[in-house]
């Protein structure tokens, strides 16, 4: 074997983990990610999902401190799973959408919890009222791509969402959990 | 011969009608009622009722099986005694296949039943919004049916009562006396 490709393999062997490490993961890919919501009606399941939201997202997991995360919901892609909830969920007591068309997320700070875990803290804005908030996540990279996972719960009532007759939790419960996945490809 | 029901049959009898005059009010209501917790609240107890009228009806079809049910009078022409099965069967059938529809078309839209708020009870379709939406044609198709068997029950019973002045009617009231059948 000659030893300049041999210098070369080892070199790259010894590079390529590293420039995978220093990877920076800011390209969001809608298509890949999702976000899903869940509550109990009257002790009933219900699922739904959000079809339109984007990301900004610059992410080194080996530099979380410095990274930045935000993400606008348009919450008129509500799905709630009819129709008749989607036309509910759209007016005045609930999201108000015509006057508060997204909700927002913005990571303050984040940090590494270990083993793949992160932990982003930030505000939350849904129909104008801002609440700090603190969302748990994974993030595991395959390839070029990084993949975001996490559920957090919100209550209803800390954003108005129900009000008047919905404002009581015997029929839509206050606790909301929002899941997420969000894939990322790393930019040069 | 037997000349009466038995107090089981009896009060499946009245408890289910109650049941079932009562879920129909409810559902022709709620179905037209705008958004509110309220309907939320209306829907989830109709569904409860009618999973707790599916289960009574099976008790009830395996109680009719085994209790024989005092004859029709024999005086009365074979047609009708032939029409009175008819309507019978197709109370059964109707009290069977209509919770049952209502199951369906509330698993395609996606609302899973829960018993009372605690117990779910499997969604036997994936949510399909398209045969939700005929599924909920064929419950409501299901219950202007029943309505029209009712009126048919009701009006032969009161018949039996005031025309013909027999004692169907009578037998199965609550506190008409066992063995005392004309």
């Amino acid at each position: 074997m000659k030893l300049k490709p041999m210098i070369l393999a080892v070199t790259l062997a010894v590079l390529l983990p590293w420039s995978a490490y220093a990877a920076e993961y800011r390209q969001v890919q809608t298509e890949q990610s999702a976000i899903q919501f869940g509550y109990q009606q009257m002790g009933v399941a219900m699922e739904g999902t959000f079809n339109r939201f984007t990301a900004q997202l610059n992410f080194d997991p080996d530099q979380p401190a410095s990274a930045k995360a935000s993400v606008e919901v348009d919450l008129t892609s509500i799905d709630t799973g009819s129709a008749e909830g989607d036309e509910e969920v759209a007016g005045k007591p609930w999201l108000n959408t015509p006057v508060f068309p997204t909700a927002r997320f913005a990571a303050s700070s984040i940090k590494a919890l270990g083993d793949n875990r992160f932990e982003a803290a930030g505000q939350l804005t849904i129909k104008g009222k801002t609440q700090d908030v603190v969302i748990p996540a994974t993030f595991k990279a395959q390839g070029k791509t990084g993949m975001f996972e996490g559920q957090f719960t919100l209550r209803r009532a800390d954003f108005a969402l129900g009000e008047g007759a919905w404002a009581a939790f015997d029929v839509v419960a206050n606790e909301i959990q929002i899941r997420f996945r969000i894939a990322a490809s790393a930019g040069e | 011969m037997t000349t009466n029901y038995t107090a089981v049959a009896k009060t499946l009898h009245w408890l289910m009608a109650i049941m079932i005059f009562g879920l129909l009010a409810l559902g022709f209501y709620m179905a037209d009622l705008p958004a509110s917790p309220q309907k939320l609240q209306f829907y989830s107890w109709h569904k409860w009722a009618g999973v707790t009228i599916f289960l009574l009806v099976l008790f009830r079809l395996a109680w009719r099986v085994t209790h024989q049910p005092p004859p029709l009078p024999e005086q009365m022409p074979k047609l009708l005694q032939f029409a009175a099965h008819a309507g019978h069967a197709l109370l059964y059938l109707l009290m069977i296949v209509i919770p049952l529809s209502g199951w369906l078309m509330s698993s395609a839209n996606g609302f899973q039943t829960v018993w009372f708020g605690v117990l779910p009870i499997p969604d036997l379709l994936e949510k399909n919004r398209e045969l939700g939406k005929v599924l909920q044609t064929v419950h409501f198709s299901l219950n202007v049916v029943l309505i029209v068997v009712l009126i048919g029950h009701i009006g032969a019973a009161l018949k039996h009562h005031f025309i013909d002045r027999d004692d169907v009617l009578t037998r199965m009231l609550p506190f008409h006396p066992t063995g005392k059948a004309s």
